[in-house]
C-alpha cells in the first residue's frame, strides 16, 4: 500500500522540461570527414586539430559500441544525429546573450548575472555547443589561471592542448571517447599554474537545447605542481521525446602536490513514466595523478538521464597519490545507470576511497561497477570501497560488480557492500511522528546519501538535495 | 477525550477486533490487558492508522472528528502518539534531525514558531540526560543499533519532546531492566498534567506500580470484556484471564 504511494512520489514530472527558441546554426544529420571539416571550419580550427579528429573518426568507424554494461536500449543510428549546433551569434558581453537563453538559465535557477559573480563563482555556461559566456576570466587571469572554452584554448594555447589533450583519455580509448574526439564542439579548459590555489569554485553548466543534437563536450583541466582547484559541473536538459546522445570526455592532469576536486550534478531529462525519451549519457572521465602526493576527488550526483554509463577513474601514478570517488546515483521510472569507478594504483603508498550510493525506485535499474587494480610496483597501496544500494518498491533493481586485481602482496583492499530497502514500517514510523510521507522518503534517502553530499561544495550540496527532492517528491498531499 | 465506538478491524483476512467500545478520559491512565492474540496491538494500530489494519466498521471520535478518515501524519499532528512495541531502525537519519523535523512539523501545523536547531539541541539534551540516555544517542541514526532498552527510552524521549495529548504505549515495559523501567515510568509520570490521556498496553503489573493507572480494561477475542479499577490487576494476576471468562 505505502509502496504505491512511494511510486507516485518518485514519478513526479520533470521540472526543467521547457525549450527555448534560439536561432540555431545546425549541421544536417550524419557523420563523415566532410562533416568534421565543416565543424573545424565553423570553429576556425588549425589543421592539426582536423587531423586528430579525422584519425579518431577512422578509428571509431572500426570500433563496436560496447555492450557489457547492465543497460538496455534500442540501437542508436549515428548517421541520424546532427553533430553541430550553435547559437547564430557569438556574444561578447552579457548584454548580447540571447534573452531566451538567459531566461532558460533563470528557470534552472542558474544566475549568470552579477549575483553569481558576487558569490565568487566564475561561470562558463555552455548552451548547446558553444560557450555563451565566460565570466570572471579576467580576475582569474591575474593569478595566471586559464579558464576558457576548449575552442579558445585550441586557438590561444595550442602547445598546451597539443601536449595534454588526449593524453589521459586517448582519442581511440573507447567507442564513445573516439566519437567525442572526432566531433566534440566545445567544453572547458582550465589551467592552474604552479603553487596557485584557485580562489573560487569554477563551474560550468551544460544544457542540451536543439532537437536531435548530440552533445559532445570535452573538458581538460591541468593542475600544475602544488596547485588546487575545485571544479563544479552541473547539467540539465529540457524535455524531449527523442533520445538524445551525450558523449562527453573529461581529462584531468594533476602534478606533484596538486589537487583537483571535481563535482558533478547530472540532471539530464530522464524520460517519461513509460520509458520514452531521455538522454543517453555515455561519459568517459579520467584523472591522472601524475606527480607525487597529488590528489583527485570525483564527486557525482547522478539524478537524470535515461541511461548513464560513466566511470570516473583515477590513475594513481605518483607515489603517495590519492584518488577518491563519491557517488550518488538515483534511477526511477525506467532509468538505467551503470556507473562506478576505476582506481589504478601504480605508485607506492597510493590510496583510494570509493563510496557509492545507488538508489533505485519504480522500474529503475542501478549498477555499481568498479575496478580496483594494484600494479606490481604499488607497494603498500590501500583501497577502501563501500557500495550501498537502497531500493524503493519491488520493481527496481540494484547490482554490484566489483572487480579486484592485486599484483602486489603488500596491498590492502577492503570492500563493503550493503543493500537495503525503504520499508513500509520505516515510513509509517516517521509518519506517526507527524512527518509527511513525502518528507519521510526524502529524509531516508538523504540520510542514505549524506556521506557523499558532505563532499560537495556548499552551494552544490543544497542543489543536490533539491534535485533529489524533485525526483522523489511531488504528487502526494 | 477519545471515543472508540464499535471498532471492527481485520489484518489480512482475519477478523481481529469485533466491536471494541472504549472511552478514554482526559487526564486518566487507561490500561489494556489481555491474552496474546486478543487484539491489543491491532487496536493501537487502528487508532494511529497503521497500513496493516483495515477497519471495517466503527469510528474513533477525537476532538469532534472521526480520525479514521485522516492519514497517519495528520492524526499524529493532532496529538496522537504511539510508542511502538518494536521501534524500527532507520539508519542514516540522524536522531536529533528526525525529532526536530517532527517537532517543527507539529509547530507548523499548529501555527507556532518553529524551534530552531540550537534551541532544540538544548531541549533534547535536557531530556536525554533526564532519561539516563547516553548523549551520543543524539547524533546516532534513528534507533540504529540501539539495544531494546535504548529504543524504548528513545520512544519516551520523543513523547516528551512532542508533547502529544493522547499517548498510546504498546508494551513500553517489555524487555526493560529495572533501571530502564524506572526511567521510562518516570518519563511517563512527568507527562501527567491532568489533561493528557494514556492508553497503556501491558502484560505485567510491574510498570503499573509505577504509573498508577485509573482504569484497567481487559481485551479478549476482539472485545473489551471487563473494565475496572486498579484492583482488577490483582484478580488477573492471581486467577488469570480464564477467571474472567466465567464471569461473562
Amino acid at each position: 500500500m505505502a509502496t504505491e504511494k512511494v511510486d507516485k512520489i518518485v514519478s513526479q514530472e520533470y521540472q526543467l522540461g521547457f525549450s527555448v527558441d534560439v536561432i540555431a546554426d545546425t549541421l544536417p544529420p550524419g557523420l563523415s570527414e566532410s562533416v568534421i571539416a565543416m565543424i573545424c571550419a565553423k570553429k576556425n580550427e588549425p589543421q592539426w586539430m582536423y587531423d586528430l579528429r579525422v584519425k579518431a573518426f577512422h578509428k571509431w568507424e572500426t570500433m563496436k559500441e560496447p555492450h557489457w554494461a547492465h543497460i538496455h536500449y534500442p540501437p542508436i543510428d549515428y548517421q541520424a544525429i546532427s553533430y553541430f549546433s550553435a547559437p547564430k551569434k557569438a556574444p561578447n558581453s552579457l548584454d548580447e546573450v540571447d534573452e531566451n537563453i538567459l531566461a532558460a538559465y533563470a528557470k534552472l535557477g542558474i544566475p549568470l548575472e552579477e549575483q553569481k559573480m558576487l558569490q565568487g563563482i566564475a561561470v562558463d555556461a555552455v548552451f548547446d555547443s558553444v560557450s555563451v559566456k565566460t565570466t570572471y576570466s579576467e580576475t582569474l587571469k591575474e593569478k595566471g589561471i586559464i579558464f576558457c572554452s576548449i575552442s579558445e584554448a585550441i586557438s590561444d594555447y595550442p602547445e598546451m592542448i597539443q601536449e595534454y589533450l588526449f593524453s589521459v583519455v586517448p582519442s581511440t580509448d573507447n567507442y564513445f571517447a573516439a566519437l567525442n574526439a572526432a566531433v566534440f564542439t566545445d567544453g572547458t579548459f582550465v589551467y592552474i599554474p604552479k603553487g596557485v590555489r584557485c580562489p573560487m569554485e569554477l563551474s560550468t553548466y551544460f544544457r542540451i537545447n536543439a532537437k536531435n543534437t548530440g552533445q559532445f563536450e570535452r573538458t581538460l583541466i591541468i593542475a600544475d605542481e602544488g596547485s588546487y582547484v575545485s571544479y563544479n559541473e552541473g547539467c540539465s536538459a529540457p524535455q524531449r521525446d527523442e533520445n538524445q546522445l551525450h558523449a562527453a570526455v573529461v581529462e584531468l592532469i594533476i602534478k606533484k602536490d596538486a589537487q583537483i576536486k571535481y563535482s558533478t550534478i547530472q540532471n539530464w531529462y530522464p524520460g517519461d513514466e513509460n520509458g520514452k525519451g531521455g538522454i543517453y549519457n555515455f561519459v568517459t572521465k579520467r584523472a591522472l595523478c601524475d606527480g607525487e602526493n597529488s590528489k583527485v576527488s570525483w564527486t557525482q550526483v547522478e539524478t537524470g538521464s535515461a541511461i548513464t554509463w560513466k566511470y570516473p577513474s583515477c590513475i594513481l601514478k605518483g607515489d603517495n597519490s590519492v584518488g577518491e570517488f563519491y557517488s550518488v546515483a538515483i534511477t526511477s521510472k525506467h532509468q538505467q545507470a551503470d556507473t562506478g569507478t576505476k582506481m589504478i594504483h601504480i605508485g607506492k603508498n597510493t590510496r583510494s576511497t570509493i563510496i557509492s550510493k545507488g538508489i533505485s525506485a519504480m522500474r529503475g535499474e542501478n549498477s555499481y561497477r568498479g575496478l580496483v587494480k594494484i600494479l606490481p610496483k604499488a607497494d603498500k597501496a590501500r583501497n577502501f570501497s563501500q557500495c550501498d544500494s537502497l531500493l524503493i518498491g519491488s520493481d527496481c533493481g540494484a547490482h554490484t560488480f566489483p572487480y579486484l586485481e592485486s599484483q602486489n602482496p603488500s596491498a590492502q583492499i577492503e570492500h563493503e557492500a550493503t543493500t537495503s530497502k525503504i520499508n513500509d514500517e520505516q515510513l509509517f514510523y516517521l509518519r506517526q511522528r507527524g512527518i509527511s510521507e513525502e518528507n519521510a522518503v526524502s529524509m531516508i534517502v538523504h540520510g542514505f546519501c549524506k556521506e557523499v553530499f558532505a563532499q560537495l561544495p556548499m552551494e552544490f550540496a543544497v542543489e543536490a538535495k533539491e534535485l533529489l527532492n524533485l525526483t522523489l517528491e511531488g504528487s502526494v498531499g | 477525550m477519545m471515543q472508540i465506538k464499535n471498532i471492527h478491524a481485520k489484518i489480512g483476512d482475519n477478523d481481529i477486533l469485533k466491536g471494541v467500545n472504549l472511552t478514554l478520559e482526559a487526564g486518566k491512565v487507561h490500561v489494556i490487558m489481555g491474552p496474546n492474540g486478543a487484539g491489543k496491538s491491532t487496536l493501537t494500530k487502528a487508532i494511529v492508522g497503521h497500513y496493516d489494519v483495515k477497519v471495517t466498521e466503527g469510528e474513533v471520535i477525537y476532538k469532534g472528528k472521526d480520525i479514521l478518515k485522516m492519514p497517519p501524519e495528520e492524526r499524529a499532528l493532532e496529538g496522537i502518539f504511539l510508542s511502538f512495541q518494536n521501534p524500527v531502525e532507520v539508519a542514516g537519519v540522524n536522531n536529533a534531525y528526525f525529532l526536530r523535523t517532527a517537532l517543527n512539523a507539529k509547530e507548523k501545523y499548529h501555527n507556532q514558531k518553529e524551534t530552531n536547531a540550537a534551541e532544540f539541541l538544548k531541549l533534547m539534551k535536557v531530556h536525554v540526560e533526564q532519561l539516563g540516555m547516553n548523549t551520543d544517542m543524539i547524533a546516532r541514526g534513528l534507533n540504529d543499533g540501539f539495544s531494546g532498552g535504548e529504543k524504548k527510552r528513545n520512544e519516551i524521549l520523543q513523547m516528551e519532546i512532542l508533547q502529544p495529548d493522547v499517548i498510546i504505549l504498546d508494551e513500553i515495559d517489555s524487555g526493560l531492566d529495572i533501571d530502564a523501567l524506572k526511567a521510562v515510568s518516570e518519563g511517563i509520570n512527568r507527562m501527567k498534567d491532568g489533561k493528557k490521556t494514556f492508553l497503556v498496553i501491558t502484560h505485567y503489573r510491574r510498570i503499573l506500580d509505577y504509573i498508577h493507572p485509573d482504569y484497567i480494561h481487559v481485551l479478549q477475542d476482539g472485545k473489551i470484556v471487563k473494565t475496572g479499577g486498579p484492583e482488577l490487576v490483582d484478580i488477573l494476576e492471581s486467577q488469570g484471564y480464564h477467571a474472567l471468562q466465567k464471569d461473562t
